[in-house]
């Protein structure tokens, strides 16, 4: 983990759509009314998402604004949770997991086809694909895992997580999940997978 | 109450004290970064574990003492061999990070982390990897910062919250990158800033303007109370040589707690700047020096050669009771009855209970809501708005303000700033009127700027009136509240250094002064009064620093400031406190009380006080009550109903122009002026 700071270079406006305003409505809803800070994690996330994967220093005061909270609690919100971006990421997303049962099926491989086709951690490649190394993703079954944007690519190794890095550089549909032919994480020995 | 064995001994404690307040009442040390008695627990420092062993048996491991209540037959165990080991082992943890640098840290000396590891640490390291850094922040002039040092207890964070009120200063990522800093690396605004450098048990955050400058063991050390405001905060002034070093608080909880405001704090440097060392004579429209025989003998000329009507005398915010007191006598002696010390042109009068902090600042704490109008105590009592900020902070307590609109780091419900609204909550129509009905102990807190003008004394008793409508003034309860900006001026209300009979009150004295009907005006440290209209009037000035009043005056005679000398002070809530010498006067600068006898003196009057004891004991012997140090004056009955005619046309002023500069030294003050010139920027930035 490395320390978290805003970035240097910033955009000079952040707005949220209406209904990114509307989702933050009814989040704030499901709280007492004088507890609206308890929305600010989910809030903080859509202005992530608005402002294409990362949080600059103006989303963090508009959630600030919104939910009526200093901005110092919000920034110390934005850079507590590694899940908030401080840095701009690409379009693809890879978020590869560290965390020990990764780890030991060979995340350091996964890790080195990241840089050998990426390039180095935290860094916008030329085809805007990014990648992190995160804290645990919740898929140790299915170890080692990654997470592009939204979706889970599980039981990789070297080879074929080079192909997927090509695959999202050719813009080619990828199946999500097992990347073994893995239904759910059935036995890894029922024989139903093709690897 | 529950009994409690610590260490073998038996103690009966009060309820729900957490351990470490009960050890700590019970005389047994035990050590500890991130918990203060006056803070939010955190629980995060881990050094006051200690062992506890009920009924169940001994505890599986070592609790912290901070985070954990007492209870009735609980054994408290502080010097086992496991507590011993755990303090060691939380000590090298913290060690691990923290670069050892004392020989250049300010805070050594009076270090929490180098007493404690003394103390409590194991003798050598077995750390043997890098130390992690982490970049200074930029928290303004009056806080250095050198966060490798810094040990992450969070005072400064839960100060910020919970005492300052502005979430200024957080704690930004977590673990081992977790850093204190503020939102975008911005100064702090906060008027009660410089109390994390006290807070901070390691030399994290330090005072700027002391950097460098000396160890606390060379320090002299006064025990003095502050003038800076009418909060009389209890402050230690510390010394080297005849010099000024720094300004620290003292506890007391009943009135400043363990806090003072940055004003109190970083005033010294004005201290040695633009003093005023010896007397000066206006001739030919420059100020010459002279000697004190000769000042002396203008001045009594003056004095016995104009008519009494025609001489006038104003008292500024830095005098003290016993220069009152002579001034009083002398102008007395010469029969002049124009005497003022309501110099901002406030129209308080009448009785005690008519212009004090009546439920003391105490009593904030039993109120239940609290109405606010024409102040803003955020710049003219910091320390009371941090009551409020506390309280605020309180469900139900609700806080509404008919005054001027100001930020006061707490929400509250703004009623306007047309004063004549006030009878709308006498008659009950106001919206604010349903939750002054539901209060049992309100609050009302008068500023200075709703009481000037014309129609002041009406307003106030407007005020006075509305007080009666609600429970303001109930049983043993008083909360009607009239809060001076002014050191001087309670206790100059007190004295009674007011207009007599026929005589002018400053309005009246500044109109006649431009006219000529008031040809000598002695001004004892007024400062703040607008006479730049020059004309025939001779101007007298005793003070200590060269500002608005010497720069007019045809006379300067030159003085010690407060903490020159000693002084009595009552505070807003009428508490008569001492201040205290600290240093030598500069110069041929001589005592307040001494010039106005020595004048008094070379005028040839008879009674004459020979020495400050014989002042003393004739003051004492005048206001019997002036002798019970640290105690309030009290009045215990309620301010009396007067009528009030129409109060058209009034206005609500500013009590306070500028929180920085508001008086003769801090206007001296090079960091009052840097901490204004910020404070502008920042409103321009938001404007």
């Amino acid at each position: 983990m490395t320390i978290k700071r805003l970035d240097i270079n910033q955009p000079e406006t952040f707005s949220f759509s209406k209904k990114d305003n509307e989702l933050i409505d009814k989040i704030i809803k499901n709280y007492p009314k004088d507890r609206k800070q308890s929305a600010v994690v989910p809030s903080l996330y859509i202005a992530q998402k608005r402002a294409g994967g990362w949080l600059p220093e103006k989303a963090i005061s508009k959630v600030a604004e919104i939910l009526e909270m200093p901005k110092m609690r919000v920034l110390e919100i934005a850079t507590f949770y590694s899940m908030f971006n401080l840095k701009p990421t690409g379009d693809h997303f890879i978020q590869v997991c560290g965390t020990t049962p990764c780890w030991l099926r060979g995340s350091d491989k996964i890790k080195k086809a990241c840089v050998e086709l990426v390039g180095k951690e935290g860094e916008v490649s030329s085809e805007s694909i990014s990648w992190l190394e995160v804290e645990c993703l919740g898929a140790c079954v299915n170890a080692p895992a990654v997470q592009v944007n939204e979706d889970y690519y599980e039981d990789l190794n070297y080879e074929n997580m080079i192909d997927l890095i090509n695959n999202i550089k050719k813009k080619k549909a990828i199946k999500v999940g097992s990347q073994i032919g893995r239904v759910s994480s059935e036995p890894i020995n029922t024989g139903k997978q093709n690897a | 109450m529950p009994k409690i064995i610590i260490d073998g001994k038996d103690f009966e404690v009060e309820e729900n004290l957490s351990i470490i307040q009960a050890c700590e009442i019970s005389g047994v040390e035990i050590p500890r970064f991130c918990y203060h008695e006056k803070l939010s627990v955190a629980g995060n420092c881990r050094m006051c574990l200690v062992d506890i062993e009920d009924a169940r048996g001994m505890s599986p491991k070592p609790v912290a003492s901070c985070a954990m209540q007492v209870s009735d037959g609980l054994k408290i165990h502080t010097k086992t061999q496991r507590v011993k080991k755990a303090r060691e082992g939380v000590m090298e943890f913290l060690l691990i990070n923290h670069p050892l640098d004392c020989p250049i840290c300010d805070q050594g000396g009076e270090c929490d982390l180098q007493d404690q590891s003394v103390a409590y640490g194991v003798g050598g390291s077995r750390y043997e990897q890098n130390k992690r850094s982490v970049e200074n922040k930029d928290m303004g002039p009056f806080i250095k910062t050198e966060m490798n040092r810094c040990i992450h207890c969070t005072r400064c964070v839960r100060f910020s919250t919970e005492v300052s009120g502005s979430d200024e200063i957080g704690a930004i990522g977590r673990g081992r990158d977790m850093e204190i800093t503020t939102y975008l690396d911005v100064a702090v605004k906060s008027e009660l800033s410089g109390n994390v450098i006290d807070l901070c048990p390691v030399g994290a955050l330090t005072s700027k303007p002391y950097a460098f400058s000396a160890r606390p063991w060379e320090l002299k050390q006064t025990e003095s109370i502050d003038i800076m405001d009418a909060v009389g905060s209890n402050i230690r002034i510390d010394t080297k040589g005849n010099k000024v070093m720094r300004v620290l608080p003292r506890n007391n909880d009943e009135i400043n707690e363990e806090w003072i405001s940055d004003k109190t704090r970083f005033f010294w440097d004005g201290l040695s700047l633009q003093r005023i060392d010896k007397p000066y004579l206006r001739t030919d429209g420059k100020l010459r020096q002279i000697s004190w025989e000769k000042a002396l003998d203008v001045a009594s000329d003056k004095f016995l050669n104009t008519k009494p009507e025609k001489i006038a005398s104003i008292i500024g915010d830095l005098a003290s009771i016993e220069s009152i007191y002579a001034l009083k006598k002398l102008m007395e002696s010469i029969k002049s009855p124009n005497t003022e010390c309501r110099q901002d042109g406030s129209k308080i009068s009448g009785d005690r209970e008519r212009w004090l902090f009546n439920s003391k600042l105490s009593g904030i704490d039993e109120s239940d809501g609290c109405l606010l109008i024409g102040t803003n105590p955020k710049i003219e009592a910091s320390i009371i708005n941090s009551r409020l900020i506390r309280k605020s902070k309180e469900n139900n307590y609700s806080i509404g303000l008919l005054g001027r609109k100001v930020d006061l780091n707490y929400d509250y419900k703004f009623l306007g700033d047309d004063p004549a609204i006030i009878y709308d909550l006498i008659d009950g129509k106001s919206s604010f009127s349903k939750n002054l009905l539901k209060m049992n102990k309100p609050l009302m807190i008068i500023g200075q700027g709703a009481l000037r003008g014309n129609k002041g004394e009406d307003y106030l008793n407007l005020c006075i009136e509305l007080a009666h409508k609600y429970n303001f003034l109930k049983d043993e309860w008083n909360g009607f509240n009239v809060l001076h900006t002014a050191a001087s001026r309670p206790g100059a209300m007190e004295i009674g250094f007011l207009p007599g009979e026929k005589g002018k009150n400053l309005d009246q004295i500044i109109k006649s002064y431009k006219t000529g009907d008031i040809s000598t005006l002695f001004l004892l440290g007024a400062d703040e009064i607008d006479l730049s209209e020059k004309n025939d009037c001779f101007i007298i000035y005793q003070g200590h620093h060269g500002d608005k009043g010497a720069n007019i005056a045809d006379l300067i005679l030159p003085s010690p400031s407060f903490n020159e000398q000693n002084g009595l002070f009552i505070n807003t809530e009428g508490r008569v406190q001492e201040s205290i010498r600290a240093t030598f006067p500069l110069g041929e600068a001589k005592e307040d009380w001494e010039i106005i006898s020595l004048i008094s003196k070379t005028m040839g009057l008879s009674n004459i006080f020979k020495s400050f004891e014989e002042l003393r004991s004739s003051l004492f012997y005048d206001y019997p009550n002036l002798s019970d140090l640290d105690f309030c004056l009290s009045s215990k009955k309620f301010p009396k109903k007067l009528n009030s005619k129409d109060i058209k046309d009034h206005i609500f002023t500013d009590s306070l122009n500028n929180f920085w500069l508001s008086n003769s030294i801090t206007r001296s003050s090079k960091l009052m002026c840097e901490r204004n010139n910020i404070s502008k920027k920042l409103e321009q930035a938001i404007d």
